[in-house]
């Protein structure tokens, strides 16, 4: 597919859209279309601006077979997905957006070598030795801190670089108070309010309106925040407390661990659900496996957590520990070349609208 | 287990809102209801499809319309649009029935669009589809469904036999003919804008210019098989609702998008090169419907919006590019218009430009047959631009004279006990000519309730 196509096809779409209207009470998509006919540029905030809810695929009385053959859903999402190409730093990231399962495999296994060589290199220096407790055992905190930070790092600076040339290609021309415009996005934000569709709910599998993907959403971002609470809570026990590794059932780091595990296996698992037994008409196959592929990481991640937390006074912990940093590791790496991107991408989105509405009503 | 076919209370034949709203309401009842629809299920629904908003009296504000639109308000309005041509106890059904519309659409599970987004043209007469008129078909067949109703999707129902006052039998044809003998029948098929023959036997060459907006399965077979039997017929043969559309829009199925809205913005032009009516004579969204019924008597049914890059700039978006030149004589040539006799009609236009001469006057050409009475602004910046434009055709004028109850009268009095009729296929009791917006689909809902309880009630007695 040429690098034109998602933009000439959507652009083809929208302009139809600006002309019939009907699904203007859907989303601010069509709103913002009415007002400013789509140019190339404004296209890339379009996109974004979409949340996938498929209201307007179900609703059109042009969608395929109609020989207008619009599918807006598609075609955003093609183009939030040629939009992720254009602005991925390094350039050579493009291929882990475009081969995300082979982007999987290749951060698994690179992974589990560094992993491996983390324990050997732990073992023959004997690195372990002043803390000859649980996980550390196996490999000093130190490693392990560096097998998280490392990643994390490098993903941190290559997510600002793409979200910052997609915020300059998309931001208002006087841009002021952009403090409080993310004041006034957080709760669109933080509700997923674009995700009840038009207020009935989304088409998330076929026809009938649904509210499943948003509350797939909300439980996987509770399940994400409980993660981070774990790992926060347990760097407070270490450091502050003194207290080493594994911690007791009932203690804070395993609570959230467990919560946040158990909420990122399910959310995970539904979503792929929805992906794979949903109507594949308004999907686009190369937006779709990248999410399938984010799913399936973070369920590895997951999984292998809890995995550890139950095996961790087994013989087979050191395999489990190995299993699930490898799997962090992944998932810390792949962060600027995954779905995980859209997040981003969509509060941009949103704080954009919130910019450009309160100018309008400020004039 | 599948019922068999054969065993029915009520047949519905057609698949659009009438239908659907005759098919919910027979079957709330407790009748066993099978509904026929012609089309494929992708393309069900009619020219409900097409629908955007619907015309309903409401004696407060709701969520989804300002103000009040009494019943007695709705009905003037609608005398008026006719010319007093309306049946007034149809009529009167009507504008009472559509104060229950809204209601019953929710708790069918219909989205309509709440007002207070402010996305919607501020209007207390209709009320907008949230989505449009797919959703509202996508949410009626889902209730149909959910309440047991049997769906049959390319199924022509054919061959009506009318013998004493009763509609005995119809063939269903699907893959093989199989006769049918239901309880009682609603006709909710709609009127004949899809048929070609039926155009032309009424309009002769012209109908060959005409591009279908809607479904091309309302051919209406139906409805002439029985006028043939015996129904008596209402409204005009030759009438049509005609809306001026992009020439080069698809044969059907176009829809609401093939209007083409700049003609204030410019002049427009028969095949000859002459203008004929007056662009900026009516600014207001019924321009569309004028437009399309000149356009039906010009010669090859064909005309030309040309704007120059003003008047472009001016104008809504439309579907097509328009066909462009850098001089107007080039212009011509490309339309195949004598590019001399443009010019002449340019020379006399612009030769008859007024400039405003106060502070909210406009432009105006007058003094030339026909005046442009508003936005009479000079073609002069180039490049210029031409629309090719057409009759498009939304629905025919004949139908089945239907009694207040929706029974199907007969050419020699009386009616068909077990045979009523609901939607476009009886609008013409109504609106015999002129129309109102919002107007087909509060037909379709309002006299397909009434066909549907009326049917069961036949059914059960």
């Amino acid at each position: 597919m040429s690098v034109a196509k998602p933009f000439s096809e959507a652009q083809r779409m929208l302009r139809i859209c600006a002309i019939c209207n009907y699904c203007n009470g859907f989303c601010p998509v069509f709103e913002v279309n009415v007002h400013h006919p789509p140019t190339a540029a404004t296209l890339a905030h379009l996109a974004h601006l979409c949340h996938g809810c498929r209201n307007c695929f179900y609703a059109c009385q042009y969608a395929p077979p109609h020989v207008f053959a619009v599918n807006l859903p598609r075609a955003l999402a093609e183009l939030r997905h040629q939009v992720y190409l254009d602005r991925v730093w390094p350039p050579a990231g493009r291929w882990l957006l475009d081969y995300p399962f082979a982007a999987l495999l290749l951060a698994l296994t690179s992974g589990w070598l560094l992993v491996l060589l983390a324990i050997l290199v732990g073992t023959a220096f004997d690195l372990g030795a002043p803390m000859q407790t649980g996980f550390y055992r196996v490999l000093p905190w130190g490693l392990m801190s560096l097998i998280g930070a490392l990643p994390l790092a490098w993903s941190g600076l290559a997510l600002a670089i793409q979200w910052g040339r997609h915020w300059r290609s998309i931001r208002p021309p006087q841009a002021r108070g952009l403090m409080r415009a993310w004041w006034r996005t957080l709760p669109a934000i933080l509700s997923l309010s674009h995700l009840s569709g038009g207020g009935v709910g989304c088409n998330d599998r076929d026809a009938g309106f649904s509210q499943a993907r948003r509350r797939l959403h909300q439980a996987l971002f509770a399940g994400l925040a409980f993660c981070l609470a774990a790992t926060l809570t347990a760097a407070l026990y270490h450091h502050a407390l003194g207290l080493s590794a594994p911690y007791p059932v009932l203690s804070l780091p395993v609570f959230f661990g467990t919560a946040g595990g158990v909420l990122v296996c399910a959310a995970t698992l539904g979503f792929s659900w929805l992906g794979l037994t949903g109507d594949p008409e308004p999907r686009a196959p190369r937006a779709s496996h990248l999410d399938l592929a984010f799913a399936a990481l973070l369920l590895i991640v997951a999984a292998s957590g809890l995995a550890l937390l139950l095996g961790r006074a087994s013989a087979w912990m050191p395999g489990l520990l190995a299993i699930h940093l490898s799997s962090v590791w992944a998932l810390f790496a792949l962060l600027p070349y995954s779905k995980f991107l859209h997040a981003g991408y969509r509060a941009l989105a949103l704080l954009q609208e919130s910019l450009t509405e309160h100018e309008t009503r400020g004039d | 287990m599948r019922r068999q076919c054969t065993d029915i209370d009520v047949l519905v034949i057609g698949g659009g809102a009438a239908a659907l709203a005759a098919a919910i309401e027979a079957r709330r009842i407790g009748c066993s209801v099978l509904l026929a629809e012609r089309a494929p299920c992708h393309l069900r629904g009619g020219n409900t499809r097409h629908a955007r908003n619907l015309r309903l009296a409401h004696l407060a504000p709701t969520p989804f319309s300002p103000g009040a639109y009494p019943p007695a308000t709705f009905w003037s309005e609608l005398q008026r649009a006719t010319q007093n041509t309306a049946d007034p106890l149809l009529g009167q059904r009507l504008v009472e029935g559509s104060l229950a519309i809204a209601d019953w659409l929710q708790g069918a599970g219909v989205p309509l669009q709440p007002i207070a987004g402010h996305r919607l043209p501020e209007s207390q007469r209709t009320v907008f589809l949230l989505g449009g008129g797919k959703t509202l078909v996508q949410r009626l067949y889902a209730h149909a469904k959910h309440l047991g109703i049997e769906i049959r999707y390319e199924t022509e129902v054919t061959d009506p036999l009318l013998t004493g006052g009763r509609l005995l039998e119809v063939c269903c044809r699907k893959a093989e003919y199989k006769q049918l003998r239901p309880r009682a029948v609603i006709a909710c098929c709609g009127g004949a804008q899809a048929n070609r023959a039926w155009l032309a036997r009424h309009w002769g060459e012209a109908a060959d210019g005409f591009i279908n907006r809607g479904s091309p399965w309302v051919t209406g077979e139906f409805l002439a098989a029985l006028l043939e039997q015996g129904a008596q017929a209402v409204g005009d043969p030759r009438g049509a609702y005609l809306v001026a559309v992009d020439g080069r829009s698809p044969a059907d199925d176009g829809g609401i998008v093939t209007r083409i809205r700049g003609i204030p913005e410019g002049i427009v032009v028969d095949q000859e090169g002459r203008r004929r009516e007056d662009e900026g004579g009516d600014t207001a969204s019924t321009r569309y419907a004028l437009w399309g019924r000149r356009l039906a008597d010009w010669p090859r049914q064909i005309g030309y919006l040309l704007l120059d890059a003003r008047g472009l700039r001016a104008a809504p978006p439309a579907l097509y590019p328009p066909i462009s030149a850098a001089t107007l004589g080039e212009l011509a040539i490309q339309l195949g218009i004598d590019p001399e006799a443009l010019r002449l009609t340019l020379d006399a236009y612009h030769a008859a430009i007024r400039p405003p001469r106060a502070p909210g006057d406009d432009w105006q050409a007058l003094g030339l047959l026909p005046p442009k009475t508003r936005r009479a602004y000079p073609l002069v910046e180039p490049p210029f631009h031409a629309y090719p434009l057409r009759p498009g055709i939304t629905f025919t004028a004949q139908g089945l004279a239907v009694g207040p109850d929706t029974r199907v009268r007969l050419a020699n009095g009386g009616v068909v006990e077990n045979l009523f009729a609901a939607g476009m296929i009886m609008a013409p009791n109504l609106i015999p000519q002129g129309y109102l917006s919002g107007l087909a689909l509060t037909i379709g809902l309002v006299f397909g309730r009434i066909a549907g309880s009326e049917a069961a009630r036949y059914v059960r007695c």
